[in-house]
């Protein structure tokens, strides 16, 4: 790794005018993901900016009932909250299901969401990637490509987004608190992370210097039956193949409301909306489910070496939706 | 740059650049080469240390971010020639092979002991409202939560068989297995 300045600050706008001020300069709480990227030379960055002591450590219910999470909670602390595990359960067992206990406990909320593709071209400096270096090509489009995208590629770029705290937060419609020397903003959870398009470099839709300070979670009463099933290699300690996060709200027989998103499978994590829509009003059925999926899947590209993706997906959507509209609990 | 830990109770002041992790700290910096360096890159567990009673990956973490934090390592558990329970534990239980994962591997049992007793869930709980309790923590249980440790040499059963004595819970005898296995194959015959 190139070594660089450690500027440990005290306060957010020190954290944010310095970040503006040098913008080769990046921010780091838990490292998880960044040191090892820096240790591979992935990024260079002239200064650290540690703002792991930044008073953004709470959970706190707001005044609309609203539960807002400082980007500096631990991934743990957030699994761990009776709040969470109560109304939000779908993050909870998100949270749960990725990484490990150590990772876990170092890793934030704010970090989570800008956790980079663990695409192998992108790790591997030997190669080309136009994630890494705008414009050098895609050798992943022809070559391992199992683990990549079937939704949202373009010619650029193939890579998925590796977290699972995000599908939920993304099914949950989670709000995004950022801070800039100019003030806060606030961004929908789906506008967050970005598609490839011919800028893969960007992930997400932060401005240089911006900090994530908070996730908020909206009140959402049948957020309680949500669930998250993930798909992968090996039992533990492993990236998604495909993982669901799905919350069915019945009204007798009739599914009067539907969360689904999707993980794995695209540069972001994937809502599906229009899966959802087909679902409301619709009686929680199979075969209503298995429509919700195939609608799911239906701009599905597979590349040469993932088409099992796509079935694969399906059957995930329709067994997520089917423990949901049961009540919620372990898939 | 200056930058003091506070390793197994003791401060050490030390001069290193802001990229030094906490692994290299301790081992190139401190001498305290009980943590073990695997992969480097927070995959295999092996440099699991404490940081304020959280297991961490050292690997990942830069020394100079940890300053006032209390560390502790697989040095610092036992006190005097008297072992740590756990250690005790992997010992009796043949908990490792080669042990070059076995410092990472304590470390994390230490700390899901703790984590269990606070309520944490795991990935296969099945009810998040009531996490299970200590002397009820299944092996699927215990093999979720020290997912994070791996060990090439592949003595899990042991590692497992550790974690139950420390609980109380009565570690299965590895003769029942084989002759468990034996009977099974003779009916299956």
């Amino acid at each position: 790794m190139n070594n660089f300045t450690y500027n440990r600050v005290t306060s957010l706008l020190d954290a944010v005018n310095q970040a503006t001020a040098d913008q080769n300069s990046m921010f780091i709480a838990g490292g998880t993901n960044l040191v090892d990227r820096l240790k591979v030379f992935l990024d260079q960055p002239s200064q650290l900016i540690d703002i792991s002591r930044l008073q953004m450590q709470n959970i706190e219910t707001m005044p609309d009932g609203s539960l807002r999470l400082g980007a500096l909670v631990s991934n743990t602390a957030v699994a761990d909250n009776s709040d969470i595990r109560h109304n939000y359960p779908m993050l909870a067992r998100a949270i749960l299901s990725g990484a490990s206990q150590q990772i876990r406990n170092m890793a934030t909320v704010g970090g989570n969401l800008l956790q980079r593709t663990r695409c192998p071209y992108y790790y591997d400096t030997a190669f080309s990637c136009n994630k890494r270096q705008p414009g050098t090509g895609c050798p992943a489009i022809a070559g391992m490509n199992r683990s990549h995208a079937i939704l949202g590629t373009s010619e650029h770029c193939v890579a998925v987004h590796p977290s699972d705290m995000c599908v939920a937060l993304a099914a949950l419609d989670a709000v995004v608190q950022v801070a800039s020397p100019q003030g806060q903003r606030q961004i929908p959870f789906v506008d967050f992370h970005r598609l490839p398009g011919n800028t893969p470099h960007q992930d997400a839709n932060l401005e240089p210097g911006e900090l994530i300070t908070a996730v908020i979670l909206s009140p959402s009463s049948f957020a309680k039956s949500g669930v998250y099933l993930k798909i992968r290699d090996r039992a533990s300690y492993s990236f998604a193949l495909i993982s669901v996060a799905a919350a069915v709200n019945l009204q007798g027989e009739q599914i009067q409301a539907v969360r689904l998103a999707m993980g794995g499978v695209a540069h972001k994590p994937w809502r599906a909306t229009a899966a959802e829509e087909f679902l409301i009003g619709k009686s929680a059925d199979i075969p209503n489910f298995t429509q919700a999926a195939e609608i799911a899947l239906q701009e599905a590209k597979p590349l040469t070496h993932n088409s099992y993706k796509v079935e694969l997906a399906k059957r995930a959507i329709r067994r997520a939706l089917t423990v949901s509209a049961q009540g919620g609990g372990l898939v | 740059m200056n930058v003091t830990l506070t390793v197994n109770g003791k401060q050490y002041t030390l001069t290193i650049e802001p990229r030094v992790t906490l692994l290299d700290a301790l081992r190139e910096y401190l001498g305290q080469v009980g943590t073990k360096k695997g992969c480097d890159h927070g995959q295999c567990g092996a440099c699991t240390v404490l940081i304020d009673g959280q297991r961490v990956y050292s690997c990942l973490a830069l020394a100079v971010m940890q300053e006032g934090k209390n560390i502790i390592t697989i040095e610092g558990l036992a006190s005097g020639d008297n072992l740590h329970l756990v250690q005790e534990a992997f010992i009796h239980n043949d908990g490792f092979q080669c042990g070059y994962c076995t410092p990472g591997q304590i470390c994390a049992v230490v700390a899901l002991l703790e984590e269990v007793k606070q309520g944490c869930a795991s990935a296969v709980t099945t009810d998040l409202h009531n996490p299970p309790k200590l002397a009820e923590l299944s092996e699927t249980e215990i093999k979720e939560r020290l997912s994070g440790n791996l060990c090439r040499c592949s003595a899990y059963n042991g590692i497992v068989a550790a974690v139950q004595q420390v609980i109380g819970q009565q570690p299965p005898s590895p003769l029942a297995k084989v002759i468990f296995s034996i009977e099974t194959v003779k009916e299956v015959l």
